[in-house]
């Protein structure tokens, strides 16, 4: 049973290397081939979860050595995995999501001629990002976090013909660099403090370690977590990466990748316990983020960047409840699964509309788009209710525990991030709103292709509304289905730890207050783009919204501080460079030069020159010696 | 008769002919008064011989004659040379070994 774990990970590993190196021959059947591993790591997943149902709850933890990596005397890195319940959870979402997305795309894919290329990508993601989570180590996690962010850099930059998408594919790998660097060094770090980066002898003696050391491995991991998961301040990606295909934004970019830092966090949970300033910081992090998503979701007008938007928003909510601790984990990541089901089946959407529109993203050119497709429509629109959180859809119960927990702090903290949370919920109720009605109600806006084709929207084909209707399945009952009898959070607790929130104000007034808040988001919204006619053009908008279009100038401060900062940091390091390090050099240089210059003269040519300088250094040898000799 | 006497005398000629080498532009004068040095040389040798009373330093004084004459032979020969190519024989003619 146990060696399924590794059969997990081999599956579409298999499926990538068959793919990418089986050439031509496999064009006709690559894809199918790869759906079909998807699926079977996904089936290999439920026997795992069945398996572990049949145990004792605090005994289900299973690992698995499957060889030595790196055994060096002091040092042993291991390829072995560590299956719990978070893991578990982390398998199903991604197998099962991605074996849905992976029907999808072959829809979806079905005219690139390089299609058996983007699912040899496809296969090789799952089979990184499973990697990632079954990991029982540090050093085989960042194994894993670098693998889904190569094939992220491969799928983003999968439309490599246009130069927007070669340079957001680039832009995605450095932004990730920079949280990269952190977890090499925070593993480092680890190596160094504990002697070994397996998570079980690292998270248990957290105890016996100085405080400022487990804050500088939580900061680190939390950088890390910042990159892959898009926060600010390392959040400028994510928009960008919207040029990949659609499936790869609704896999990668919203449902499973980006969601690898909040997984990290909550695996470090003990590292962040011990750790209050690193947690504060997470508890931040995930405020800012959250503010800062939702209100470039809110100006966007393409689809798919107003859902980056609205990714980043949420999972700034997952960051803000794993910066709470033990009360928030179970909830960061049940939000987390939700947010998995919604805004997979809100981007497959995307990609549904975008199928019908002749690839169209511009929501001022949609409008009016219900009548022509109902599947994607009321997917959509259930995604879009979960999402909002409208009771009993799923994003309702997750979202709701998460401004609880925010509610559930010290001083003026509570009001602090629980008001914070509670504004987002409104931004979120808005912003969405916003995009439904722009894409399925109002008048039709189309507009003819650059081609001058006019768009005939249409339905889908089977293989991509299965995957919508299964995910939409997911949106509204997933919430339901795991907070009953708080059934999630019994199932991560032996893992995660939990405590019960205990919010300043009560649950019902926070709950009440959170359905007033999104209606008035979404009445906001409806009065500003549901009674007016939508301009074809954007206009001008205010002064936040021209800075929200620009994803709130986050290019514009990257360029200002980092890339002139670096300019200027690099001209000085030259001219440092030259005038000191080559002035010290080159003089050397010349000194000698010039010496040699002067002792070239000596060598006359003439004969008796030479023999006089023979002469007088015999004469010295021997003046030398006779005075050795007297003294 | 002392011997020290032929050191001096030995010592003068060596003198005579080192000054030779510096002073004359002669390449044949420059050769004759290395001749007088390796003599000069030779004298000494002997003398000392005669004052340690063995004769290590006479057949040191015979290696020494052997030597001048094998060098005299070549030296002659890069005159003779030097004078058919340069129509001179000054050595400060012959001044191409510098930079």
């Amino acid at each position: 049973m146990d060696n399924l774990i590794a059969l997990l990970i081999a599956a579409p590993l298999l499926g990538a290397a068959l793919l990418l190196c089986g050439g031509r021959r496999l064009d006709g059947a690559g894809h199918w081939v790869a759906t079909v591993l998807a699926f079977v790591s996904f089936l290999f997943g439920t026997v795992l979860f069945a398996d572990m149902l049949g145990k004792a709850a605090d005994d289900r933890t299973v690992q698995q050595q499957l060889f030595s990596w790196i055994p060096v005397e002091g040092f042993q890195a291991d390829v072995a995995f560590q299956l719990d319940q978070l893991s578990m959870t982390f398998v199903l979402l991604i197998t099962g999501v991605g074996s849905l997305i992976h029907l999808y795309s072959v829809g979806y894919m079905e005219h690139d001629e390089r299609r058996r290329r983007f699912f040899g990508y496809l296969n090789l993601f799952l089979a990184a990002m499973l990697l990632l989570v079954l990991a029982d180590n540090y050093l085989l996690l960042y194994v894993g976090w670098e693998g889904v962010g190569l094939a992220s850099y491969l799928l983003i930059g999968f439309w490599q013909h246009k130069p927007s998408a070669a340079t957001a594919a680039k832009k995605a790998f450095l932004v990730n660099r920079v949280g990269d660097m952190g977890l090499s060094i925070a593993v480092m770090l680890m190596f160094t403090t504990f002697g070994t980066f397996a998570f079980t002898p690292v998270l248990e003696s957290t105890g016996e370690t100085s405080e400022a050391m487990l804050t500088a491995i939580g900061l680190l991991l939390l950088l890390a977590a910042c990159g892959k998961s898009a926060q600010v301040p390392l959040q400028s990606w994510l928009g960008d990466a919207m040029e990949g295909p659609t499936p790869v934004s609704a896999l990668i970019h919203a449902a499973t990748m980006v969601t690898a830092g909040v997984y990290l966090i909550v695996r470090s949970g003990a590292i962040f316990n011990a750790a209050p300033d690193a947690q504060l910081a997470v508890v931040v992090v995930g405020a800012v983020t959250l503010l800062f998503g939702a209100i470039i979701g809110c100006a966007k007008d393409d689809i798919k960047k107003a859902l980056a938007g609205s990714t980043m928003s949420q999972i700034g909510y997952m960051v803000l409840a794993a910066g709470l601790g033990p009360i928030g984990y179970a909830f960061a990541i049940m939000h987390l699964v939700t947010h998995g089901f919604f805004k997979a089946g809100l981007f497959l959407g995307a990609g549904s509309v975008m199928h019908g529109m002749n690839d169209e993203v511009d929501m001022r050119k949609y409008g009016g788009l219900r009548k022509y497709l109902p599947i994607t429509f009321v997917t959509f629109g259930l995604g879009y209710l979960a999402i909002i959180g409208v009771p009993p859809f799923s994003g309702f119960f997750s979202k709701d525990k998460i401004i609880e927990a925010a509610f559930a702090q010290e001083g003026a903290r509570a009001w602090i991030f629980g008001g914070i949370a509670l504004l987002g919920a409104g931004i979120t109720a808005f912003y969405m709103t916003r995009v439904m009605l722009m894409t399925f109600f109002g008048k039709q806006r189309w507009q003819p292709d650059a081609e001058g084709e006019e768009p005939h929207p249409h339905e889908a084909p089977r293989t991509m509304t299965i995957p919508m209707i299964l995910l939409a399945v997911g949106s509204v009952g997933a919430g339901a289905f795991f907070s009953i009898g708080d059934r999630f959070v019994n199932w991560l607790a032996p893992v995660t730890e939990f405590e019960h929130p205990h919010p300043v104000i009560s649950v019902p007034v926070i709950t009440a207050s959170t359905i007033a808040v999104l209606l008035v988001g979404a009445a906001l919204a409806y009065a500003m783009y549901g009674t007016r006619p939508v301009p074809v053009t954007a206009p001008r908008g205010s002064l936040l919204t021209r800075a929200a279009r620009r994803d709130l100038l986050q290019d514009d401060f990257n360029h200002v501080v980092l890339v002139r900062g670096g300019e200027h940091l690099t001209r000085s390091l030259v001219y440092v460079d030259h005038t000191l390090v080559d002035g010290v050099v080159n003089g050397t240089a010349a000194g000698f030069g010039g010496l040699s210059g002067r002792l070239r003269k000596l060598q006359n040519g003439y004969a008796r020159t030479y023999a006089v300088s023979m002469f007088g250094g015999a004469a010295v040898l021997i003046a030398a010696t006779l005075l050795m000799r007297a003294v | 008769m002392n011997p020290v006497n032929y050191l001096y005398l030995a010592a003068l000629l060596f003198t005579i002919g080192a000054a030779g080498v510096l002073i004359r532009r002669n390449a044949i004068v420059v050769f004759m008064s290395v001749e007088l040095m390796l003599n000069a040389c030779n004298l000494s040798l002997v003398t000392f011989s005669r004052m340690h009373g063995n004769l290590d330093g006479q057949i040191v004084a015979f290696f020494t004659m052997v030597v001048a004459a094998a060098e005299v032979v070549v030296g002659l020969a890069i005159i003779v040379s030097l004078f058919r190519s340069r129509h001179s024989a000054s050595v400060d003619d012959a001044s191409l070994m510098k930079l």
